[in-house]
């Protein structure tokens, strides 16, 4: 009896072991594997140890790709994150039309982000522009998108644009996990709106905190159909993201092996930011 | 709160915010109805005609029809393999967390959610194209692995809160571990299908970088593919590219209209766990 039962319960997970072992776990596996070679995506290779990987950090495309890739998801994140926050305290407060509200903001998110980006590129190269100079504004009058020094700014304002949906959303859930008293009872002892933030709602959410910082971060570091969509990487090189050099080198450009070793690099990055943050956030939550 | 008055100080904001919501997607419907004359004229004003012309032309030129077809089919068959596989799935490791092979299977497919997707990238292009996978259906098997971290990760967590008693009593009156599933947990887990099946059809319809890889049969590219593939004729033609992003998004925000309170209860129940 218990062993049938056992057995079922094996049934239960080994197919999608396998389905998960050969499609996910292999891959990743065979990347490793290929970045200690010299293989192009093509005919024969040799095994070069670990000159894949001291080329990576001496090869200026892929640092400068690392450095726009890290600016970029840290101001992202920490923008989403603020933006968010508040507009979750809006939609939290006693308000009017707040379904209709909520459900406008959560638009973004059943976007797909790679057509948006498109509607977004109109926006920076013709309509702005348009707007800056009919309003004599110069910073706008130009398609920043064009600037290899301003072309990331549009970037940011797109990713926050797009993020701050699902962000809010998970604020919404964590405020909605305080018990009204506590705010009666911090009105009692005359705390205004910015001491019950900091000192009641913050602490209250700040699991929620924690996880959205965790997600937004590593979600922004592997961007990919934001950068497609609206500069293509370009002008030049200057917002070309990590996922979008492994994708065009690596497949495009006959660097099987070398854009193996730079996504195994980045496979630690990431995991060592999330560690990181989990870390620092954490800390912070028990104090 | 419902005995406090309306701040209407903060719904005058929120309002004001959603213009910045908005915007984009006015510009959208504004574009795709003007004529390439109109554009030289105030871009947000609004059309001097509501002519379909664009739209029927985009369909034709961009075979809307067939990738509108081929993204439902990766969303439909990606929904039902992730509610089918990963409550299964969840079930067994939620039910038998305390042994080590189980707990360490949780942990292996829970990690998967740190993996970027570059690393796999490449290796997978050869491997899908190797075993005659790079189709739709392919698409709909590798949608499912690398959605089976976050589904998994949902559906134990709700399993857990199902007393197991139930399933004692079921097993008394002789019901098989696989009866007691589909007959007793599977209905229970109900509002984590709805979450499951919300998160991974938008994922699966707005998916660029999975068909990008994977597709290599033009007539089975899905609706971002086409856009990414037209992009050369577009940049000639803003309104035909206008119709054609707005039929593309337009399905999903239809169905948003009418669910949109389901689809936010879903991926709110989903972060909460």
């Amino acid at each position: 009896m218990k062993a049938k039962k056992d057995r079922a319960f094996l049934w239960m997970v080994v197919p999608a072991f396998i389905l998960f072992f050969a499609f996910h776990t292999f891959p990743v596996l065979q990347g490793v594997f290929f970045s200690f070679t010299d293989y192009k995506g093509y005919g024969s290779w040799d095994f070069t140890g670990l000159k894949n990987y001291f080329n990576v950090f001496q090869d200026t495309r892929a640092l400068s790709a690392y450095g726009f890739t890290f600016q970029f998801a840290i101001i992202a994140t920490i923008l989403v994150n603020i933006i968010s926050i508040f507009i979750a305290l809006g939609l939290n407060a006693n308000i009017k039309f707040r379904k209709t509200l909520r459900a406008t903001y959560f638009i973004p998110y059943i976007l797909s982000v790679l057509i948006v980006s498109y509607i977004f590129r109109f926006i920076f190269t013709h309509v702005l522009p348009d707007i800056g100079s009919s309003l004599g504004i110069e910073a706008i009058s130009t398609n920043i998108l064009g600037n290899p020094d301003l072309a990331w700014i549009g970037i940011v304002i797109l990713a926050v644009w797009q993020a701050a949906a699902f962000n809010t959303l998970l604020y919404l859930a964590g405020l909605a996990t305080i018990d009204q008293q506590v705010y009666e009872a911090a009105s009692i002892d005359g705390a205004n709106a910015w001491q019950t933030f900091w000192k009641v709602t913050f602490p209250l959410v700040a699991p929620f905190f924690t996880i959205n910082m965790v997600v937004a971060m590593k979600n922004f570091l592997m961007a990919f159909d934001q950068i497609v969509g609206l500069t293509g990487g370009g002008p030049g090189t200057s917002t070309e993201s990590i996922s979008l050099l492994i994708y065009t080198s690596g497949l495009g450009g006959g660097q099987f092996a070398y854009q193996s070793a730079n996504a195994v690099i980045y496979f630690i990055v990431i995991v060592v930011i999330s560690v990181f943050q989990l870390r620092v956030l954490e800390r912070r939550e028990a104090k | 709160m419902s005995g406090l008055k309306i701040n209407w100080k903060i719904t005058t904001l929120l309002i004001l915010g959603t213009l910045f919501i908005l915007f984009p997607l006015y510009l959208t419907i504004v574009i795709a109805f003007k004529t390439p004359e109109e554009m030289g004229g105030n871009l947000l004003a609004l059309p001097e005609s509501w002519s379909f012309d664009n739209f029927l032309t985009a369909i034709e030129v961009t075979n809307f029809y067939q990738s509108f077809f081929n993204s439902l089919i990766v969303t439909v068959a990606s929904v039902v393999m992730a509610i089918l596989i990963h409550s299964l799935v969840a079930y067994a490791i939620a039910r038998n967390i305390h042994k080590k092979f189980y707990k360490f299977l949780y942990i292996y497919f829970i990690s998967a959610m740190f993996v970027p997707f570059p690393i796999i990238m490449l290796p997978i292009v050869k491997q899908t194209s190797f075993l005659g996978m790079d189709n739709l259906l392919g698409l709909a098997f590798l949608t499912i692995v690398m959605h089976l971290a976050l589904n998994v990760f949902i559906y134990v967590g709700y399993v857990k809160t199902i007393p197991i008693a139930l399933e004692e009593a079921a097993t008394i009156d002789g019901a098989s571990t696989w009866t007691t599933f589909w007959k007793i947990i599977f209905p229970l887990m109900t509002p984590m299908h709805a979450t499951v099946g919300i998160l991974t059809a938008l994922a699966a319809w707005n998916d660029f970088m999975l068909p990008l890889i994977v597709l290599s049969d033009e007539s089975q590219y899905t609706l971002p593919l086409v856009q990414y593939a037209f992009q050369g004729q577009f940049s000639t033609n803003y309104n035909l590219a206008f119709a054609s992003y707005l039929l593309a998004i337009l399905p999903m925000i239809i169905v948003y209209i009418f669910a949109q309170k389901w689809i936010i209860g879903g991926v709110m129940r989903g972060s909460v766990k």
